[in-house]
């Protein structure tokens, strides 16, 4: 299959993955090797097929509704790279 | 007695006899880390200080009269399973410094059994890659050849265990990276069932496919370190709250009217000789102690591959979202918010990024029916052909991986060819069965050959006690690589 290179620069935006144009042209060719390789899957006629998502199956996992200690917010913020007043901080997302 | 020749079961003993200490094995363990893991490369961490602490705490207990199967033996932890207070960074720069809050539940489980830790063993990152090259860090090296790859991605708990660096190991197994290195590195390695061990504090890569396992060099090893991690935990979802019975009790070595399959599509063109003769020998073996052989097919074998490398870089997409520079990891500063994740992300090696890119393809608007939604729905025929299988064995054998260990740098370039070292090993993750490796011979040049016993669900008792009969009936775990 052909993928082209706007297709590889954007899935690499939405996976908010930053390419040279020289990762992007590898990607183009090795990810389309890849592909080419799924094609295998279009030989199956898969009309009568359900999906599975999970190997083992369970349904509605419920656990008692127990009160229980939480990590503490010390232990919380440990390995932020930055945190003011108790909390994570970023870049604003809005202007002022 | 050279302490560090002992299997994880003699130095049981040796600790119940009085014969050696915790603190004794300890240290003999972390010498020989000290003076070979230069070569072998297998740890990334070593929490000696940590370790010298639990055997002496193991040793005094023990001097109250506690005994129990684990009860100051040295382990390893693979690198991508957490360890409260000491770095866990699954083989990435995006994990560099990461200390966790909290213990994985296998880590409670085996602290709990007064197991001493000695250090965290080198991944492929986030566990994606079947050679162990894909670290960030270091390039672990197959004791048996250090030119060669120890396999992947548990390659640095695989070789830790062959170059007796510790007593036995847990690893991760998301496509075949416990059974893999396992054979590579001459080892027994289980898979055990989806959700027979939780994923608690297990750091994600493809949550529907990822498991726990354990390494050991013999059978007996491996199921003593497994019955200590099994069992229901319900912070994990997935957990199977299934009685946990007694492995060790049903090693009985008997295998007289085991029903065993042997799969035609996995002694396919590609297969090495040595491999195939060695597997095959193994068969016969089983034969011999009385197992009843059928021939049977498990046809959708060959969409393994192209179904996983579809399910698991999807999963993976979305797991390591998480990745912004924002609760963990090292941040990097860029114009705005989005520009900052890009370039926070750019931490992530190669081969991460590309599956990434192809998990988000896979998943995104216009392709997510033609790529992920038929892999989902050939996912269900794959473990339909093992439901079909099992109606009519007990035990499925054939190699773990189709080629012994290749040498470092061969396939980092051709990322297809190295997905092609999992192919014997894919189908089980996809499926609801369990599967153990065990050493099985020596191609020509003197490197382990693994065969592969699949089990249905659930059934780690029998795939166990198959293991074990064949290695009680065969020398082949005796064999130790040359080190120094």
């Amino acid at each position: 299959m052909t993928l082209t290179t706007e297709t590889v620069a954007k899935m690499a935006h939405l996976a908010r993955l930053e390419l040279t144009p020289e990762q992007l042209e590898a990607y183009r060719g090795q990810l389309a090797a890849i592909l080419d390789y799924a094609a295998l899957l279009n030989t199956l006629d898969l009309r009568d097929v359900p999906p599975t998502a999970h190997a083992v199956a369970q349904h509605n996992v419920l656990r008692p509704d127990v009160v229980a200690p939480s990590l503490p917010l010390e232990d919380a913020l440990f390995n932020a790279a930055q945190t003011a007043v108790d909390q994570f901080l970023i870049q604003a997302v809005l202007d002022d | 007695m050279v302490l560090t020749d002992l299997t994880l079961t003699a130095a049981r003993e040796a600790l119940r006899s009085g014969a050696t200490t915790s603190l004794a094995l300890t240290e003999a363990h972390i010498d020989r880390i000290v003076a070979l893991d230069n070569d072998v490369q297998s740890y990334l961490t070593l929490t000696d200080g940590l370790a010298l602490a639990q055997a002496a705490a193991a040793d005094a207990r023990r001097a109250r009269g506690e005994d129990g199967p684990l009860l100051g033996v040295p382990l390893a932890i693979k690198d991508i399973i957490c360890t409260a207070g000491a770095p866990t960074t699954a083989g990435s720069k995006i994990l560099a410094d990461f200390i966790p809050p909290y213990n994985a539940f296998v880590v409670d489980r085996l602290q709990a059994a007064g197991a001493v830790i000695l250090g965290k063993t080198n991944t492929d990152e986030f566990a994606m890659g079947s050679s162990t090259e894909n670290s960030a860090y270091v390039t672990t090296r197959n004791p048996w050849d250090l030119a060669r790859v120890p396999g992947g991605s548990s390659g640095g708990s695989a070789a830790a265990v062959a170059a007796r660096m510790a007593c036995g190991a847990l690893g991760t197994d998301t496509g075949g990276s416990v059974r893999q290195p396992a054979a590579f590195c001459g080892v027994v390695g289980l898979r055990p069932t989806y959700g027979r061990i939780s994923r608690w504090g297990v750091i994600a890569f493809a949550s529907s496919l990822d498991q726990v396992g354990t390494f050991g060099r013999t059978v007996a090893d491996c199921t003593t370190l497994f019955q200590a991690v099994a069992g229901h935990d319900p912070r994990d979802s997935t957990s199977l709250d299934a009685p946990v019975p007694d492995y060790a009790a049903a090693l009985t070595g008997d295998v007289r009217g085991l029903r065993v399959g042997v799969p035609k599509e996995y002694f396919i063109e590609g297969i090495e000789p040595d491999v195939e003769t060695a597997v095959r020998a193994a068969i016969a073996k089983l034969a011999g102690l009385g197992a009843e052989i059928v021939q049977i097919s498990l046809p959708h074998t060959r969409y393994a591959l192209p179904v996983y490398y579809l399910i698991a870089p999807a999963e993976a997409s979305a797991n390591l979202a998480r990745y912004d520079g924002v609760r963990y990891g090292p941040r990097r500063v860029g114009a705005d918010l989005i520009d900052s994740v890009k370039k926070t992300r750019a931490l992530f090696g190669a081969e991460v990024k590309r599956r990434i890119m192809l998990g988000t393809y896979a998943l995104s608007a216009g392709y997510y029916d033609e790529y992920y939604g038929r892999a989902l729905k050939v996912r269900t025929l794959i473990s339909r052909d093992f439901e079909q299988a099992f109606a009519q064995v007990d035990v499925i054998a054939c190699p773990t991986s189709p080629t012994t260990a290749f040498p470092l740098g061969e396939r980092v370039d051709d990322p297809l060819r190295m997905y092609l070292a999992d192919i014997f090993t894919l189908s089980v993750n996809l499926s609801a069965s369990c599967a153990v490796s065990v050493p099985c011979g020596f191609d020509a040049r003197g490197l382990p050959v693994g065969l592969q016993l699949i089990g249905n669900t659930l059934q780690e008792a029998t795939i166990l006690n198959a293991a074990y009969a064949y290695e009680q009936a065969t020398e082949w775990h005796t064999h130790a690589p040359a080190l120094g």
